[in-house]
């Protein structure tokens, strides 16, 4: 997609979410997924790279 | 004929990224590249004011542009010249606007920027030539720039023989050969090896290069950005749902996270039910304040920016970019989100 830093996630209508898991269960999905995002902007890239949430 | 130049706070040499946030200001002379300039321009013009100001002012500030155009006014001149801008996005988008706002106001205007600058479909009817990419190319796009206002100043009109680029005015003609030998021709020529010709050029992706990374996100504020067309559910700044021009900004700052019904997505792209349910999976405000308030994130930028990504052209979209880089840059934090749809 060309942006630097890309974090992967489950699906287009619900980036920082998963509608299949329960309420619980999704908020610490969504968690997971900013902390992903806070330690990709702290690594070094020099080209798009992408970022998967490690499993739990 | 006089000629005003528009330069930013860097070739003003009133300072670089640091000094970003200058408001406009002006001198009865020609400064920084406009010195050779005026020697390119020869003994009938003369440079009679120099106006400048900080990219991320002229980018990022309302009535920026207002500002400028008065310091232009007040030197009553016959051509407006703005650059070179390289491949400088806020300098560029602040030429292509300044260019812009002068043709509107009946001052014939002409910047100078490299064809991949975000801000050359921001100039509007104005004509734009071509500059090198870096600042080391100053002296030969000096010579397209001088060549060109030149030309303008005597009545001319810019062709890309004059190195101009960009939007030019659409013209009917009437060609011999009918469409049918063209597209013929044109694939002729493809199968010949030529993967250039075109009558319908496209618009061109370019590579960013990534910004360096923080350090450490507990020590800086962090902005959150989405594309998700996530909107006040009044929607009242008319987000489009599809192929925005624009982006909108909201507070969020007296926010823990969003609440449904209070939110909704206008995205015209997919479907919708998923985001209005729980706007937190477009935009993950809960989990963001959660990690603040335990001190992983150092504050949240107040307001988060919205734009709808849904065939958006690219000239719009780096646009935004450029925007959100200046504006975000302006408000002091140092790291950004972007939830993508």
């Amino acid at each position: 997609m060309g942006a630097p830093r890309i974090v992967r996630t489950r699906g287009i209508p619900y980036p920082a979410g998963d509608p299949s898991l329960s309420p619980e269960a999704e908020h610490a999905w969504r968690r997971r997924l900013v902390e992903q995002g806070l330690a990709a902007v702290t690594t070094h890239v020099s080209q798009p790279t992408v970022f998967e949430v490690p499993a739990e | 004929m006089r000629v005003v130049h528009y330069i930013n706070q860097f070739f003003a040499g009133v300072g670089g990224e640091d000094s970003a946030a200058t408001p406009p200001s002006s001198a009865p002379e020609a400064k920084g590249p406009g010195r050779k300039l005026a020697a390119l321009l020869g003994p009938d013009h003369q440079i009679a004011a120099t106006v400048w100001c900080g990219d991320d002012y002229a980018v990022g500030t309302a009535g920026a542009m207002d500002e400028i155009l008065a310091l232009i006014q007040a030197a009553e001149p016959d051509l407006v010249v703005a650059g070179p801008a390289f491949t400088s996005g806020r300098y560029g988008l602040a030429c292509a606007r300044v260019v812009a706002a002068a043709t509107a106001a009946g001052i014939p205007a002409l910047a100078c920027m490299h064809p991949d600058n975000p801000g050359l479909d921001e100039a509007g009817t104005a004509p734009v030539v071509a500059s090198g990419e870096v600042a080391r190319s100053m002296g030969p796009s000096l010579e397209t720039l001088g060549g060109a206002a030149k030309a303008l100043l005597g009545g001319a009109e810019l062709t890309a023989a004059e190195g101009r680029i960009g939007r030019l005015p659409r013209r009917s003609v009437l060609d011999e050969r009918n469409a049918a030998t063209r597209a013929v021709d044109l694939v002729l020529a493809r199968l010949g090896g030529d993967r250039d010709a075109t009558e319908v050029p496209l618009p061109r992706f370019d590579q960013v290069t990534p910004a360096a990374p923080v350090d450490d996100p507990a020590a800086v504020t962090v902005a959150f950005v989405t594309e998700g067309g996530l909107v006040p559910d009044a929607n009242p700044g008319g987000l489009e749902s599809a192929r925005a021009t624009r982006w909108l900004r909201y507070p969020i700052d007296d926010l823990a996270a969003l609440a449904t019904g209070e939110w909704r997505s206008v995205h015209g792209g997919f479907s919708t039910v998923f985001a209005n349910a729980d706007p937190n999976r477009i935009l993950p405000l809960d989990v963001a304040r959660e990690l603040e308030g335990e001190g992983r994130i150092g504050a949240l930028m107040p307001e988060y920016f919205v734009t709808t990504g849904n065939g958006t052209s690219v000239a719009n979209a780096r646009r935004f970019g450029v925007e959100w880089a200046a504006d975000i840059r302006r408000s002091g934090a140092r790291a950004a989100i972007l939830t993508a749809t």
